[in-house]
């Protein structure tokens, strides 16, 4: 397969960016859309060119190192998956793709096609955890756990913090992302304890990164490549209305 | 030679952890304070040992090369954990998965520590359930076990077809927790890339700021090594792409011995390799094993027919398939270990009965569990697994079997370390697969994130303190002393020296030919003659690379070509050692395979006389074969036998 991709360049956070034409051709259909991308920068090697920057590292889908816009959309043209997990065969011989990266004030570009998500770690720190140190636990099957509640906060708790529902919002809101783990915890009676604190936390400190406000457009929830449901929103909601009135 | 002291304390097995933490020294609070401590690593093992020693008061400084902690490649991790509850009431205890962690490691593992480890695995799953990992649970609301491969109870702890991910955002949230109290600091897209030494202790490292190329500095009273795997010395695994052996090679080269280099597990069922643009490869979880049946075809001609695509693995009849596994081994059936069922599957490819277009694959049925149990139930356990693989290969699981093949996976071998996970190194120690110890010659299935976990929540925190304890008069170290100065300047070299190079041939054309030196010569199957050429071999590469290997863009920016040219600078030196080392290793033991040494049927086959150690390497400088030392394994409380799975 043949490709033309437009390519976000920008050499550092401060230089200007632009749009930067590749072809690539003989591709194989079995090919997976950064293995594509390796091979463009094989070429530009061979060239002496500047590779193109991207972050990585599992290429399985789980870590949530990978990001991108691919034609507009976080992650590419397909439900459930991350940049990673693409592959060349959900594209059509001849297409032209543009390659972004993610756009977000609270996500400041690196280089090319790579931007900081520290952010995401900032917000957990302010609460992300139940409040506990190593050692001194009670028995693990102390504690029964209902397996629907149990099978929920999973649900939850399967996100990559890859940071697709941000840059899919038209607010570049987290709170995908926060409403993740607060509900993850909030469902189970070891994170209840914590729960009021937790909410308040992690969403003043979403906000004061420079996140936007949730409007319930439901973008997130149709790009997250883990399917985490707006659901999880609606019950931070409560936690959080809870914490203001209690 | 030097002298190796593995430092197991007297008394019974089962006594010896206590007695050891009832009458090591400990640090007092006050004097935690003034202690600073590195941790290189953010998997399970760096991220739990971060947190708990900044529990305890300690300064901690953490390292990862991902822009998140949380990133590390244990998130990976599929399958489960062990730990050795006996919730099923099916007969496991400690000695249990103590034993089987033995065998499984075809005896070579060190008895005081792995009873440490069984014994401290029930206190990984409360630690992880007070966190809030969401393990799979039953419908009475209590957790649920899979089985494992060479294990016949049920002890494997699971979060769906995520476990690794689970567990390692239980150790994150903990060391979240701690950035926030102020007792660790968070050092993220920094990678370590020397050790300082300051009359002979480990007092810092010199690390590379991935953002803006600068070399950085830092001192700590201790340093801990929790770096991971060094499976990519293959180019082709199951590793992320960034994981590298550089922290664990860099202190080699500064005195840490290395331990059983040349043990590498080849799991069994990963995703085929389809093509040479490929980067990686991706595992299908062991736990597949548990309700999916291994087979090729039994007739040649139909294995000939579906690799050219004239005949589908449904149209083949039941009684022309040969389920090698349950016919060579009975008692084990699909579960036996790891290196047993890749050999296995090697031998039916070789033979001819491949299937695939390569003929370098054989199929994991899961006809047989989806009748019995039904496609729901098969869904909830390995849907996430099943979607994987669909869109990898664009086949449905549900319908037709999967494909699979054996692939680099996992490193028994690592940074050497004595009983209290400290290396030849004083104040240096290595942690998570990082370090040799453990698993022997071969791992059991879902005990690496239980050792990750041991070794950072439950055994360095304590261990460490017998070391710092003698040094709480000392003060922090300006990172102006010359040692310091001596391993920048050294690092800079190594950089400049690179970038300068400006050759024909880019840093992954290189790394894609010594991981076929090593997968053609080191890999499943070893011969002498096949460990010496890849020895020659892998010099002449490496000579090559540093005159020819062209290294784009400049140093002090963000540059993931240097990065990659500085850890394929460092496998380059590793695969040499693991030649060296399966040369050396006259037997087959585990992931060890010498077709020279097997028995009749086929199966590893080990010289306890000569080999009943482990192989402790010891750099001698640039050019210089490095010397062997052996540390006698001594069984006092199991029965050395043949491994038999039948
Ligand atoms: C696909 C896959 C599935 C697996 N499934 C299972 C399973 O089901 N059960 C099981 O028990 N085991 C499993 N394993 C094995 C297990 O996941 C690993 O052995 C374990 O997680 C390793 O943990 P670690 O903490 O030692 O290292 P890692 O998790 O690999 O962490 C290494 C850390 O070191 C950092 N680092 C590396 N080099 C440097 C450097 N030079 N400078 C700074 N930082 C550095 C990285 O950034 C990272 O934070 C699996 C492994 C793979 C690959
Ligand atoms: S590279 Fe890990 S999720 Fe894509």
């Amino acid at each position: 397969m043949d490709f033309t991709l437009k390519i976000w360049r920008q050499e550092n956070a401060q230089a200007k960016g632009k749009f930067v034409t590749y072809k690539i051709s003989k591709i194989s259909e079995d090919c997976s859309f950064l293995e594509m991308l390796d091979q463009l920068n094989e070429q530009l090697v061979d060239k002496f060119d500047h590779p193109v920057c991207f972050d990585h590292d599992c290429r399985e889908g789980i870590c949530g190192m990978c990001s991108l816009y691919i034609n507009g959309r976080p992650h590419g043209n397909d439900q459930g998956i991350t940049t990673c997990q693409l592959h060349m065969r959900k594209f059509k011989d001849g297409d032209t793709i543009v390659i972004e990266p993610w756009r977000a004030k609270a996500f400041p570009l690196i280089k090319d096609l790579v931007v900081d998500r520290v952010a995401f770690d900032k917000i957990i720190q302010e609460g992300g955890y139940v409040s506990v140190n190593t050692g001194g636990v009670p028995d693990g099957n102390a504690i029964p756990i209902s397996k629907e509640k149990s099978d929920l906060a999973m649900d939850a708790a399967q996100c990559i913090g890859c940071g697709a529902c941000v840059a899919t919002c038209k607010n570049a809101s987290a709170m995908l992302f926060v409403s993740a783990k607060v509900s993850q915890l909030a469902l189970l009676p070891q994170g209840k304890l914590e729960a009021k604190k937790r909410v308040e936390n992690m969403v003043s400190k979403m906000d004061e990164l420079g996140f936007g406000s949730c409007t319930n457009t439901g973008a997130c929830e149709a790009e997250c490549p883990k399917e985490i449901k707006i659901s999880n929103i609606a019950r931070l909601f409560r936690e959080y209305y809870v914490s203001t009135v209690s | 030679m030097s002298e190796l002291n593995s430092k197991i304390p007297q008394g019974t097995l089962a006594e010896k952890w206590t007695k050891y933490k009832a009458t090591q020294n400990l640090v007092n609070p006050a004097n935690k304070r003034k202690l600073d401590i590195i941790v290189v690593g953010t998997g399970l093992a760096g991220a739990s040992a971060a947190a708990s020693l900044g529990e305890l008061g300690f300064n901690v400084k953490i390292f990862c090369y991902q822009d998140s902690p949380r990133r590390a490649h244990s998130i990976a991790a599929q399958g489960g954990i062990n730990a050795a509850k006996n919730y099923q009431n099916d007969g496991d205890s400690v000695y249990r998965l103590f034993y089987d962690t033995i065998k499984g490691g075809d005896y070579r593992a060190r008895e005081a520590n792995v009873h440490r480890l069984a014994e401290v695995s029930n206190n990984i799953i409360d630690q992880c359930v007070a966190q809030g990992v969401p393990f799979a649970r039953e419908y009475g609301g209590l957790l649920d076990n899979r089985s494992f491969g060479g294990a016949q109870v049920s002890r494997t702890f699971y979060a769906r077809g995520q476990t690794g991910q689970q567990l390692l955002l239980g150790a994150y949230s903990a060391l979240s927790r701690q950035i926030k109290a102020g007792t660790v600091e968070m050092h993220n897209r920094d990678e370590m890339l020397d050790l300082v030494i300051v009359d002979g202790k480990a007092r810092g490292i010199v690390s590379r700021n991935l953002i803006t190329g600068e070399i950085e500095k830092h001192f700590g009273h201790a340093v801990v090594i929790a770096t991971g795997g060094y499976g990519n010395v293959f180019f082709l695994s199951t590793n992320a792409m960034g994981s590298n052996t550089s922290a664990a090679w860099q202190v080699y080269k500064k005195g840490a011995f290395f331990g059983n280099p040349c043990f590498t597990q080849i799991h069994p069922t990963c995703i085929p390799v389809h093509g040479d643009y490929q980067s990686k490869l991706t595992l299908m979880s062991e736990s597949l094993r548990n309700d999916g049946r291994i087979w090729v075809p039994k007739k040649k001609e139909d294995a000939e027919a579906v690799r050219q695509g004239k005949l589908k693995p449904t149209q083949i009849k039941e009684e022309d398939r040969d389920y090698y596994l349950e016919r060579r081994y009975p008692a084990f059936g699909n579960l036996v270990p790891r290196d047993v069922a890749s050999r296995a599957a090697k031998e039916r490819c070789d033979a001819g009965f491949g299937v695939g277009t390569t003929g370098l694959a054989v199929y994991l049925d899961f006809a047989t569990s989806i009748n019995r149990l039904g496609k729901k139930v098969i869904e909830e356990r390995y849907g996430n697994l099943f979607q994987m693989y669909e869109k990898i290969v664009d086949e449905n699981p549900y319908e037709t079997p999967m494909m699979i093949y054996p692939a680099v996976h996992y490193t028994m071998g690592g940074v050497w370390v004595d009983y209290e996970l400290q290396t030849t190194i004083p104040g240096l120690f290595a942690i998570g697969e990082a370090n040799f110890s453990d698993h022997g010659a071969n791992r059991l299935g879902a005990s690496a994130l239980m050792q990750g976990l041991a070794d950072g929540y439950f055994v360095l925190p304590y261990t460490i303190q017998n070391y710092l304890a003698a040094d709480i008069r000392t003060p922090r170290m300006s990172t102006d002393l010359d040692p310091f100065k001596e391993a920048e300047k050294s690092v800079k070299e190594k950089i400049e020296k690179l970038m300068s190079i400006k050759g024909k041939h880019s840093v992954d054309s290189f790394h894609k030919r010594l991981g076929k030196i090593m997968w053609d010569k080191v890999g499943m199957a070893r011969t002498k003659q096949s460990c010496s050429e890849a020895i020659s071999e892998i010099v002449a590469l490496r000579a090559e690379y540093w005159k020819d290997v062209r290294v784009t863009g400049t140093a002090n920016e963000f540059n993931p070509e240097l990065e990659k040219a500085l850890r394929v600078a460092d496998f380059l030196e590793l695969g040499e050692l693991m030649a060296r080392d399966a040369l050396n290793r006259e037997e087959s033991c585990g992931g060890h395979f010498r077709e020279e040494y097997q028995t009749e049927e086929g199966e590893a086959e080990r010289h306890d006389e000569n080999f009943m150690y482990v192989a402790a390497w010891e750099y001698k400088g640039e050019g210089q074969e490095p010397a062997l030392n052996k540390e006698p394994l001594i069984y006092e409380n199991i029965k050395v036998a043949q491994r038999n799975y039948k």
